[in-house]
């Protein structure tokens, strides 16, 4: 794309997409650090983690200035009006993804006081697919690639997926045992904290593909959460999910 | 007063709220202009829709005020000025040999960039046109039309007591308020506007802008504009010109969020050349 008359407004932009991907970046970070506190049962590190939600929260608030001010000065059109528009929500994407990391570390610190579970063993694969899919939106976001961001879209899904079963299988867990009730809760919660760290990323794609096409994505959005519907399980656990 | 706040219709859509498309007032076709040697206009297709305001945007000498100018003529009187192709106003040909161009100007009106009253009262500006048109049958008729056209111009409320004052005295927007005035108190069907607000200030252009938004529903509205914003703000549909040539017409929505055409899109964000 060529550059703009006004070079001050180049740079206002650069400077706008520059704080996003290093929000993003810090996010990635902090994931890759909950994932670590959690399966080494290392409350200390959780604990730099939810201290380092922090400077998220600051970024996020420079892109809301930045934002504001490209807004009020230069009277975006067109691609600029898309990109300004679609880096404000990503922003607050992102901030909301780096609430959920420090609320997983939160949860680490807790779980690393009693037993482990087995289950524990799911969280950090489904915590992998979810960097995976951070890392390929902030890709996406700048290249602008409508394609990869359509990808990313796509794999929320199994994100989904796991989540689902992994509610049933805590479920089961806390039927056998009472003394499982305390870990399979945190448990619980970290698995819902990665799966709406998904949904925000999807979010996200979403909000790219908008930015490149200037279309919405058309395709129905993949199959969600759908614990809302579940009951406690029986004999056979296969049954615990309504159609 | 109605007139001063600017009610933004960001919702309203070209096709209006029915989705039906509006039929065209104006259609040109296959539109060259000349000015001696020099091409103006290539092969121009557009249709001006009727009740709707349709905004002409381009870098300077793209075409755009010799398009407007040739939908009422007004090249007629540029020296060496040669215009080719149709130019249908309801269906009929305003190019044909038999017609009368002082009608075809009542019909479609024309408002300036620069205000340009006539040094008369400010009455007797508005009461012009009707009296050579012979519209009015008394005084009491013309007086009528001359209140009727200065309330629809948002300007009645303002010189309502000094209807003998020299139009030149009034501010500069309302000198063009005087003027849009003037242009529909011959009630025309369409009103050309060439840069209406270049010579006015962010008020007196707000003023300005939310009467041509009323003006809509009884004209047809053909406005150039180098303001883009304004062009977003009044407009239901957006033709792009460059260098004589129509780049890009559609709904107004359309051409500033997402256009077609890369050179739309450099020009409206501000990346031309």
């Amino acid at each position: 794309m060529p550059e703009h008359t006004v070079t001050r407004y180049d740079e206002e932009l650069d400077q706008m997409t520059g704080t996003i991907l290093r929000m993003g970046g810090m996010v990635e970070q902090q994931l890759a650090k909950a994932i670590t506190a959690l399966i080494k049962r290392d409350p200390e590190l959780a604990a730099t983690v939810i201290a380092d939600d922090q400077p998220i929260d600051q970024l996020e608030h420079e892109v809301d200035h930045l934002v504001m001010r490209l807004l009020a000065l230069r009277q975006p059109m067109a691609v600029d009006l898309r990109l300004i528009t679609a880096s404000l929500k990503i922003s607050s994407d992102l901030e909301r993804i780096g609430d959920y990391a420090a609320n997983v570390a939160k949860r680490a610190s807790a779980l690393a006081q009693v037993e482990p579970m087995r289950p524990m063993a799911v969280i950090p694969r489904m915590l992998e697919i979810v960097q995976a899919m951070i890392k390929d939106v902030l890709d996406a976001y700048m290249a602008r690639d409508a394609e990869k961001a359509l990808a990313v879209w796509r794999r929320d899904e199994e994100v989904d997926e796991t989540y689902n079963s992994l509610f049933r299988e805590l479920l089961t867990y806390m039927m056998e045992d009472p003394r499982h009730i305390t870990p399979c809760t945190h448990l619980l919660f970290i698995a819902k904290n990665i799966e709406r760290m998904g949904d925000h990323t999807t979010n996200i794609a979403e909000t790219i593909a908008f930015l490149v096409t200037g279309t919405p994505i058309d395709e129905a959005r993949p199959k969600g959460d759908t614990t809302p519907f579940a009951t406690a399980p029986d004999e056979d656990s296969e049954k615990a999910e309504l159609p | 007063m109605a007139m001063t706040m600017t009610t933004m219709a960001a919702t309203e859509t070209a096709s209006g709220p029915a989705g039906h498309v509006p039929p065209s007032k104006m259609e040109v076709s296959g539109l060259d202009v000349f000015y001696g040697a020099n091409q103006a206009l290539f092969d121009v297709d557009m249709n001006v829709a009727e009740n709707r305001v349709s905004a002409l945007i381009g870098p300077s000498g793209c075409g755009k005020s010799t398009f407007l100018r040739c939908l009422n003529r007004m090249n007629d009187i540029i020296e060496g000025c040669k215009v080719s192709g149709n130019v249908l106003l309801d269906g009929n040909d305003i190019y044909a040999r038999e017609l009368d161009v002082v009608q075809l100007r009542a019909r479609v009106g024309m408002v300036f960039q620069k205000p340009n009253p006539f040094p008369k009262s400010i009455y007797d500006n508005v009461a012009y046109g009707p009296r050579i048109h012979g519209l009015a049958e008394n005084a009491g008729e013309l007086d009528e039309i001359v209140e009727n056209s200065l309330r629809r111009a948002g300007l009645f409320e303002e010189v309502a007591e000094r209807m003998s004052a020299s139009g030149t005295s009034l501010s500069g927007g309302q000198q063009q308020r005087l003027c849009i005035a003037r242009a529909i108190a011959i009630s025309p069907e369409v009103i050309l506007m060439d840069e209406p607000c270049s010579a006015l200030d962010p008020i007196a252009t707000a003023k300005v802008e939310e009467l041509i938004d009323a003006l809509k529903q009884d004209f047809t509205i053909a406005i150039v504009t180098h303001n883009m914003q304004q062009a977003a703000r009044v407009s239901q549909y957006t033709a792009f010109f460059h260098l004589g040539k129509l780049v890009e017409f559609g709904e107004t929505e359309a051409i500033f969020t997402n256009p077609e055409e890369k050179r739309t899109q450099d020009y409206i964000t501000g990346r031309f050349g």
